[in-house]
């Protein structure tokens, strides 16, 4: 993985207080990613991949038990940033979010072209509203929408061209980092694939860095250089896209992998039995192992992350 | 197909909604069955795939007897259903299974497995409690939630979303019916979870000779699954095949449109962009003229397919396809 990485996460944790206990949503992320590149983080629901964008953006709930590690966005570690300096100076101005359902996210009683320019106008980033009404048309047209609609309402939108006006949003500051939270998982086919389309075109022509969390596999080949895979709250297996969708390292990655179907090929489909463990109490060793084929007695101890040329797979087998 | 095999037939099914503007002005119809012509055999499996908005939930809901047609009507077993027959439709509601899409909000929260399942038994007049309580053991072993007597005081929240699925199967079969509806039942389920339910469909559907139609938008999951496909596009089938058939030999533009757009896993896909038509689907309110797709439709032939609605045109023995651009070619062969 390249060591000049633009965005560095280091032991990232994450913990809710709950009237159960301590829920251990994202527990010891690592990850480092290059300008410019797709990181593709897939996971089942319940695995932390949400948190883990709330993470990285510091937007967070109030009933935070522990929230600390390291976010390293260009050199500059933005942890130790107060709230006021991370929402003026990081927030929206170098990463930007596109939230899960983004299409029900918009404000129903404002029109599209405030909505789109708020953005720009709260973090001072234009000198006038014509100024920013540019930015919002230049915005518009990146991802196919009709100028004309800017003067609508949400309600008059369909779903993807509300999830597209989502997507321009988090474009208009021209963020260095967009994180996107299952941007297609509403949507129709059609309409699916219509928006990879774009978000292609937008790495392809600005060289955006996209953090794509998705569960949707198949989909997320669409736009990934870089797959992560987290289960329960860690990450377990990280690799080139390349190489993960050939071939798949990590038990739980090889058994997820088998459980995709594909249209054009036969093949015998299988799913994984049992269930994910509680992230109140989750095993000491490796979280996979009460579900794992392969699993024997060193399982019993938490894994670290094995380098196999290159990837990163946190599972004995590999040490 | 032979009368015998048949187990339900559609003809000319049309359920439209009236819209009315401050709940007395007519102001026009959603139309969101129009014209479905189709067959289903005894223990047969057939996915009915379209976007949202195509109708295909409305096409399930009007044969579960849930919406009265507007015109049209659909045969089940020989019989024709009248939705203002209470009687005939209790009866006829005993022999539909329905798995819906959204298992927590399928489940009476307040009931137990236990009462879950006892009711459709009370209901039906299953009226011997040891009976009952046989049927009720036998449905979870079907949909193995095992061992039975740990599941049966659980409450639908203390199950997770797979275990509820299960429950909402369970439930289904429990009056043995002829019939199961489900309507997208694994579209709120994960990948790992979705292969196991949809193999646990396939395995009562060949155990019990029960036939399934299942309502789906996710075209790659009907390969494992069924052994018909019927595509749905503005109220309409728009084309109908063997699976086999459809997913490698596809003759719809729209179908082909569909299958383009599903991406299997694969790296290459990052380098390149994918074909779509661009538009929106159609408004039912006020449908597009002649063939449904026209306005996107990339293969369009001016002056026919904007004006005049295609047949349903016989390719092969049971692949059926609405579409002009197959006209000439079936009259030649007809002639």
């Amino acid at each position: 993985m390249e060591t000049n990485g633009f965005l560095h996460v280091e032991d990232l944790i994450l913990h809710f207080r709950t009237a159960a206990g301590t829920v251990q949503a994202v527990d010891g992320v690592n990850f480092q990613l290059g300008r410019g590149r797709t990181l593709v983080i897939i996971g089942e629901s319940g695995s932390g991949k949400s948190s883990l964008a709330k993470a990285i953006l510091r937007l967070l709930p109030r009933n935070v038990q522990t929230y600390r590690g390291k976010v390293i966005l260009n050199g500059q570690d933005v942890m130790p940033l107060s709230e006021e300096r991370f929402r003026r100076e990081v927030r929206w101005t170098k990463m930007a979010l596109v939230p899960q359902a983004a299409q029900n996210s918009l404000n129903p009683v404002l029109r599209i072209e405030d909505q789109v320019s708020e953005p720009l106008i709260t973090h001072g980033r234009v000198s006038s509203k014509e100024a920013a009404m540019d930015k919002v048309r230049q915005a518009f047209r990146l991802v196919g929408l009709p100028v004309d609609f800017l003067t609508r309402y949400p309600f008059e939108l369909s779903g993807g061209m509300r999830q597209r006006t989502a997507i321009a949003m988090a474009l208009v500051t021209e963020p260095d980092l967009v994180l996107l939270d299952e941007p297609t998982s509403a949507l129709d086919v059609l309409t699916q694939a219509n928006l990879m389309n774009v978000l292609k075109r937008i790495k392809k022509e600005f060289g955006t860095t996209f953090v794509l969390i998705t569960h949707d596999i198949a989909t997320a080949s669409d736009l990934a250089d870089d797959v992560a895979v987290m289960y329960a709250g860690q990450i377990v297996e990280r690799s080139s896209a390349d190489r993960f969708y050939r071939e798949p390292l990590h038990p739980y990655s090889k058994k997820l992998m088998a459980s995709v179907p594909a249209l054009k090929q036969d093949k015998q489909l299988e799913f994984i039995p049992g269930r994910p463990p509680s992230l109140i109490n989750p095993p000491k060793g490796c979280r996979f192992a009460d579900r794992c084929p392969a699993r024997f007695a060193r399982c019993a101890e938490d894994p670290p992350p094995a380098t196999v040329d290159g990837r990163q797979v946190k599972c004995w087998l590999y040490h | 197909m032979s009368d015998n095999s048949v187990l339900l037939r559609v003809e000319d099914l049309h359920t439209w909604f009236e819209l009315r503007r401050f709940g007395f002005f007519r102001i026009g119809h959603v139309r969101a069955v129009d014209g479905v012509n189709c067959v289903l055999g005894r223990g047969e499996a057939v996915a009915v795939v379209g976007e949202s908005g195509c109708g295909k939930s409305t096409l399930a809901r009007t044969i579960l007897g849930l919406y009265t047609p507007t015109k049209g009507r659909i045969v089940f077993d020989g019989k024709v259903l009248d939705t203002k027959d209470d009687k005939a439709m209790q009866a006829y509601r005993a022999q539909v299974g329905y798995v819906q899409q959204d298992p927590f909000g399928a489940l009476p929260p307040f009931m137990d497995v236990r009462r879950i399942l006892d009711e459709p038994l009370v209901i039906n007049g299953v009226k011997d409690p040891k009976e009952r309580d046989a049927r009720i053991r036998q449905a979870l072993e079907d949909v193995r939630l095992t061992p039975v007597d740990d599941f049966l005081g659980k409450f639908p929240h203390q199950l997770s979303g797979g275990q509820q699925q299960r429950l909402v199967i369970a439930r289904a079969i429990i009056l043995k019916p002829k019939l199961i509806v489900a309507d997208e039942p694994v579209s709120m389920l994960d990948a790992s979870v979705r292969v196991e339910i949809l193999q646990l469909l396939r395995r009562l559907q060949e155990a019990y000779g029960i036939s399934i139609i299942y309502i789906t938008h996710d075209l790659s999951t009907v390969r494992f699954f069924s052994e018909r496909i019927f595509v749905m596009y503005g109220a309409k089938i728009i084309e109908q095949a063997k699976t086999r058939d459809l997913l490698d030999n596809p003759q719809h533009p729209y179908t082909r449109a569909l299958l383009n757009a599903i991406p299997d896993p694969d790296p290459d896909n990052a380098h390149r962009f994918r074909e779509v038509p661009g538009g929106e689907p159609p408004s039912l309110m006020n449908p597009p003229s002649g063939c449904r797709f026209h306005p996107r439709c990339p293969a369009i032939i001016r002056g026919k397919c904007d004006a005049q609605i295609p047949p349903d045109l016989e390719l092969e023995p049971a692949h059926k396809v609405a579409c002009w651009l197959y006209a000439d070619n079936v009259q030649r062969e007809s002639a």
